[in-house]
């Protein structure tokens, strides 16, 4: 593997904030922990979003790895290690299955066949009643390896835990799209058929992709259960948890693997302040925002942030 | 056996029409614009709190009940007619041509800032608009009670269809309308004023949007939030009748809807996601919709 700024850059970044965590306000923490439950959704969404393909329903593998981490933590199961990778990858072996219908589609047929999956999800969780209904329920708190942190302790813990995963999913998705297998996803995009006379497979490309991606949800909807330490299928499934993934995705752009985590935490900043001031605020900021984005900065956040260092750079 | 059918039938119906109403108009602007709104949850849910809240106005002073069924459709036309304006000139003018994923977006923007907006100006506590549905009264069939409201839904669904399918086939702007699905840019070549022509289907949908929720409003607390569900149920209207096909969206609501009110009456919990089931189901074994025209292959 080559020099990669990527990679270091982003190594960088989490040691500081590792270092950081010790210091800051518990609610800043909480932040943190958000995004980086959000970010990693998003991160799945950028992956699938780099072949052109957008899901209107990752909510789906969000929401199921947000429940089987509560399920299983009502079973018994502590270690958040154990909690958060069962379910994540229970997540990435829903999308395997999906998977084999949904590679076929393209443009709004895969939105709208990725949503109404997630809507059954939400529909099943909602009338259940081992699941809670729409109370949703509750999980205690997790253990590390055997080390169970009370309080403040608790929340710190949560978040290094946290860094990692995140760590080893951004690390994971760049060697990822820097493979052979990660580069053809523009090459999907631009022309399927030139893709397939080269003798790959479109669909066997957009599948593995998808798997990924339900994969990476997963992840984030594991984080989110244990640093809210409750599920709901409102906030966990319905179409509007994938709608707001969507918005963090296209709000970062899908420059970089760290930009669904630079969105995420733009996202949950807004969010923080926005909600103090009332929720009509909320929406009307949020879709201000999100129609600003889309009108004038169509590649994000991300695209800003580049263009600003450019320009640094060429003064030098 | 035979009641249990009859109210499954008669409830299926009533859900069925209901989701007719309530997706037809996106069904128009998706057939012709293709465009995906978002928005059509807003109209939904300006046209029922306009309703709401002027049949509140208008039951304080005593005035007479039947009024209540002219401010639905006063109600619907308004918010019709301003909505349909401002976001087909103020937003989604700029987005013809674009990628659809990013108008389907731009109209979700548009959607979380209009809930906003209404929360600004109806605030969050509920609106009740009850006179309409109290003023008909209930009837008994079989041993069960029915009211005649929700009865009426069946026959404004059906008065809907009959005057779009007059309108589409009968009239010349429906044959313009007809040309432009057909290909946009012959029609335009040919001296169509497509602008014109979008307008005036994005308005048409728009106030149907605005009447489903209008004329729902007797039926429901009108709440904030209560648009965000609509979007959701028309998306499955649309794709199970075929994208933009008004026959498809009538057959397609109407099936779900007797679907539905089975599961309601024999299998509850599969009440709220046999919708996206039939939903997921026809988009994997029939993407182009049960009902869609067939394609014409565009070279």
């Amino acid at each position: 593997m080559s020099f990669d700024r990527t990679i270091i850059g982003v190594t960088i970044a989490v040691v500081l904030m590792a270092c950081a965590t010790f210091f800051i306000p518990d609610w800043v923490r909480q932040i943190g922990l958000l995004s980086m439950a959000i970010g990693s959704v998003a991160l799945g969404l950028l992956v699938l979003w780099r072949t052109g393909l957008i899901s209107f329903g990752h909510a789906l593998f969000y929401g199921f790895s947000a429940y089987g981490v509560a399920l299983l933590n009502h079973l018994g199961v502590r270690d958040a290690f154990v909690l958060v990778i069962v379910s994540a990858a229970a997540s990435g072996l829903l999308a395997w299955g999906l998977g084999f219908l949904v590679r076929r589609y393209r443009a709004i047929f895969f939105a709208l066949l990725t949503m109404a999956f997630s809507m059954i999800l939400y529909g099943v969780l909602a009338k259940t009643e081992r699941f809670g209904s729409t109370d949703g329920l509750n999980i205690h708190p997790p253990t590390f390896l055997g080390y169970a942190p009370v309080d403040q302790a608790a929340q710190i813990t949560l978040f290094l835990f946290g860094l990692l995963v995140v760590y080893g999913l951004m690390l994971g998705v760049q060697i990822y799209l820097r493979s052979v297998l990660g580069q053809m996803t523009t090459a999907v995009r631009e022309n399927e058929i030139r893709v397939e006379y080269l003798g790959y497979s479109v669909e066997h490309v957009i599948h593995i992709k998808y798997v990924i991606s339900g994969l990476l949800a997963g992840f984030g909807g594991a984080i989110m259960a244990l640093a809210v330490g409750q599920v709901d299928p409102e906030s966990m499934a319905y179409w509007t948890a994938s709608g707001e993934f969507v918005f963090v995705a296209i709000l970062a752009g899908t420059g970089n693997v760290a930009a669904p985590f630079i969105g995420a935490v733009a996202f949950e900043i807004i969010r923080h302040f926005a909600w103090e001031h009332g929720a009509n605020l909320w929406q009307l900021i949020m879709g201000g925002t999100l129609l600003a984005i889309i009108m004038f900065v169509p590649d994000g956040i991300w695209s800003v942030l580049q263009r600003l260092v450019r320009k640094k750079d060429g003064v030098k | 056996m035979v009641q249990l059918l009859f109210t499954i039938l008669t409830d299926g119906l009533i859900y069925g029409s209901y989701l007719f109403i309530v997706a037809v108009g996106m069904t128009v602007i998706f057939g012709v614009q293709r465009v995906l709104n978002v928005t059509h949850g807003s109209f939904y849910a300006f046209g029922a709190y306009l309703a709401a809240y002027l049949g509140g106005i208008w039951y304080d002073h005593e005035l007479p009940d039947f009024g209540g069924f002219v401010i639905i459709f006063l109600a619907a036309i308004v918010v019709g007619v301003f909505f349909g304006i401002l976001i087909e000139r103020g937003l989604l003018k700029h987005l013809y041509g674009k990628d659809e994923h990013i108008v389907v977006l731009a109209t979700f923007a548009a959607f979380l800032a209009l809930e906003g907006v209404g929360l600004f100006i109806w605030g969050t506590d509920p609106y009740f608009f009850y006179q309409p549905q109290a003023m008909l009264g209930f009837v008994e069939i079989l041993g069960m009670t029915y009211d005649y409201y929700n009865l009426s839904l069946i026959v404004l669904a059906l008065i809907i269809s009959l005057a779009i399918w007059y309108f589409l086939s009968r009239t010349i702007w429906g044959r313009l309308l007809r040309a432009v699905i057909f290909d946009r840019e012959i029609s335009q070549a040919m001296g169509v004023n497509v602008t014109a022509v979008f307008l005036g289907t994005f308005i048409l949908g728009t106030t149907l949007g605005a009447l489903s929720g209008a004329a729902i409003a007797p039926t429901i607390s009108v709440l904030p939030g209560i648009g965000v569900e609509v979007i959701v149920l028309a998306f499955a209207v649309v794709v199970i009748g075929g994208m933009g096909s008004i026959p498809g969206a009538l057959i397609g609501s109407i099936l779900v809807g007797v679907v539905r009110a089975a599961a309601v009456h024999e299998f509850p919990q599969a009440e709220m996601f046999v919708i996206y089931a039939i939903m997921a189901i026809v988009l994997v074994f029939r993407p182009e919709g049960l009902f869609a025209p067939p394609a014409v292959r565009k070279i």
